[in-house]
């Protein structure tokens, strides 16, 4: 008899809603967490784009532990001096249901977790999975932990994060490299509650928040940058490939630093108090990066999966997390009442994955990555639409006003850039965001 | 800590990571083998992790302090030398503990 119908590996957001759906399915499921309590390893921006939740936790806005709820999303496009941002404002986004909220990862994780626990999951903290145990017929049946001894179970759901170490153990993530990570370093810094919404233009007094994504002002890394607006605090960040960040010179916190001293968001953050300073891994590989998800008695989630979507005017990772975990627990309850825990009797997940968002969109943006890590997206673009605007803006008397396009093709021709190039990009863009 | 070194835009690297709370295991969960390190051409550990825990010593090899670890594996996903980082999660309820993440 195994302990548990399912275990759970990993309290974050995947592994959460694997566990609750599986409880209220009627199994028995163990949540595991290596961490003190759910929440306390991970970082992200962060937004929570809560759509997904609706029908698993109703009316989850009223419990979730939100901090500002967005209603101003805006992408810029930094050079050493410029800065061309697109600012969108809604005020329809701050009612329910909302459209996104920022929240700390240890407070909704440990929330998540805690519905879970509702439902009838245990919650197992402070252990740590340090492996696989297979059953005699070659199956997963359980994981190895540091504190508990073996945990057996009929499934294993994966939803250990981007290192996956049990994905890797079960050889279904041979592709798992450098190349498909970047590392995103993060600072919290406090500032007067009137002063946030002063500086980021919000109705003082509410709880509406500010999204910025930066393209741009890596220094020369390939990746980007965010700021979002917390009750008390601003999280500002970067995103570094790994491959670019090995090569060069400068330093995760230095590439923060250089990002705070930017003119355009220097006035944001000045004078901030430093409250924490973090670091994660995201798999930003996308659908071309991820691994095998369905194994013998195994299925993995979340970003265990590689299910970050990244693609520049989205960094989306908790909803994808939450989404495969549902399909992962539909799919180990259909293989249970089939009794089969082998890759055939598990394949619906992967099915599963198809016929929602999880994967529509991964395997549309499948090109994103690529696309907005070449030094054209990264430099080029940004550079010439930044002197484009310039010159647009700039009064030139007694000089006649050019037009756009003289100016434009001026900026082109002296860039260096290919047609050729451009239009494949444009293709890749609208295939991606078209 | 003064305030005023708080705010300085560029902190001091130690003050930094005193934001970070963790609870230190007794046990090393990532080991670094020095004499591998002393062939490697890359040293991409020294600018890439987060919490600045490699340092190279006088010799040309490795000195690596586990106890500020993020936890994040950007030293191991970096390595360039095979065998170099020896990489586990610490025990259930040790390391890292984020209050904002
Ligand atoms: C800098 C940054 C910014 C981001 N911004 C956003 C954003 O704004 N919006 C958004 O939606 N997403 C964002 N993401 C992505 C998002 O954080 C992830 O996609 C999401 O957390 C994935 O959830 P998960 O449950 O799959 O994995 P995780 O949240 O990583 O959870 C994995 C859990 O497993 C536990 N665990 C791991 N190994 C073991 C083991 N062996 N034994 C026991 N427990 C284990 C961990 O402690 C952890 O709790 C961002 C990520 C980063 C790094
Ligand atoms: S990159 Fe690896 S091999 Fe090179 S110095 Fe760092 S730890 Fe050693
Ligand atoms: S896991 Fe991250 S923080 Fe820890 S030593 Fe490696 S790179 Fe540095």
């Amino acid at each position: 008899m195994p302990d548990f119908e399912v275990v759970v590996v990993g309290a974050g957001p995947a592994g959460s809603i694997a566990a609750l759906s599986l409880a209220r399915l009627g199994h028995s499921v163990c949540l595991l967490e290596r961490g003190p309590f759910p929440g306390s390893k991970n970082v992200y921006g962060g937004v929570i784009y809560g759509r997904i939740l609706d029908e698993l936790i109703p009316h989850w806005w009223e419990h979730a532990p939100v901090q500002r709820w967005i209603t101003r999303r805006g992408t810029m496009l930094l050079t050493d001096h410029q800065s061309l941002c697109i600012d969108y404002r809604s005020t329809a986004w701050a009612q329910a249901p909302y459209n996104g909220a920022t929240a700390y990862r240890p407070d909704f994780d440990k929330w998540l977790a805690d519905e879970a626990v509702k439902a009838g999951a245990t919650l197992v903290s402070s252990t740590t999975a340090t492996g696989l145990v297979r059953t005699n017929r070659g199956l997963v049946g359980g994981v190895k932990t540091d504190r508990e001894g073996d945990l057996m179970a009929n499934v294993v759901i994966a939803c250990d994060g981007v290192n996956s170490f049990l994905a890797k153990e079960a050889g279904l993530y041979p592709n798992f490299s450098k190349d498909h990570l970047t590392l995103g370093v993060k600072e919290v810094l406090a500032l007067p509650r009137q002063e946030i919404e002063a500086r980021f233009g919000i109705r003082s007094g509410t709880n509406e928040g500010a999204d910025l994504e930066i393209v741009g002002g890596t220094q020369g890394i390939a990746g980007g940058g965010f700021v979002y607006t917390n009750l008390d605090t601003i999280s500002i960040g970067a995103v570094l490939s790994l491959g670019g960040l090995s090569a060069s010179k400068v330093r995760p916190e230095e590439v923060i630093a250089g990002l705070k001293a930017h003119p355009s968001l220097a006035p944001l953050v000045d004078g901030a108090e430093l409250k924490e300073y973090s670091a994660h891994l995201i798999p930003e590989g996308g659908f071309d990066a991820m691994p095998e998800v369905v194994g013998d008695g195994l299925l993995v989630a979340g970003d265990a999966a590689g299910l970050c979507l990244a693609a520049g005017l989205w960094l989306e990772g908790v909803n994808y997390a939450i989404g495969s975990g549902k399909c992962a627990a539909d799919a180990v309850h259909e293989a249970i009442a089939k009794g089969n825990f082998s890759k055939a009797g598990l394949v619906s997940y992967k099915d599963r994955l198809e016929a929602t968002f999880v994967l529509r969109n991964h395997r549309k943006t499948r090109k994103a990555a690529h696309l907005l890590l070449s030094d054209r997206l990264q430099n080029r673009y940004p550079q010439i639409a930044c002197d484009l605007l310039e010159q647009l803006y700039t009064v030139e008397d007694p000089l006649p006003k050019r037009g756009a396009l003289t100016i434009g093709r001026a900026l082109w021709k002296g860039s260096g850039l290919r047609i050729r190039h451009a239009l494949r990009d444009g293709r890749d863009a609208l295939k991606i965001y078209g | 800590m003064t305030d005023i070194s708080r705010r300085e835009s560029v902190l001091a690297f130690d003050d930094r990571m005193a934001t970070v709370d963790f609870r230190i295991s007794h046990t090393a969960h990532i080991t670094v083998d020095s004499e591998v390190c002393r062939s490697c051409t890359t040293r991409a550990c020294l600018v890439a992790c987060p919490a600045k825990l490699f340092v190279t010593t006088n010799d040309g090899g490795i000195l690596f302090n586990y106890e500020q670890c993020f936890e994040c594996g950007t030293c191991y996903a970096v390595c360039n030398n095979e065998g170099a980082i020896t990489w586990n999660y610490p025990e259930g309820g040790h390391g890292v503990v984020f209050r904002h993440g």
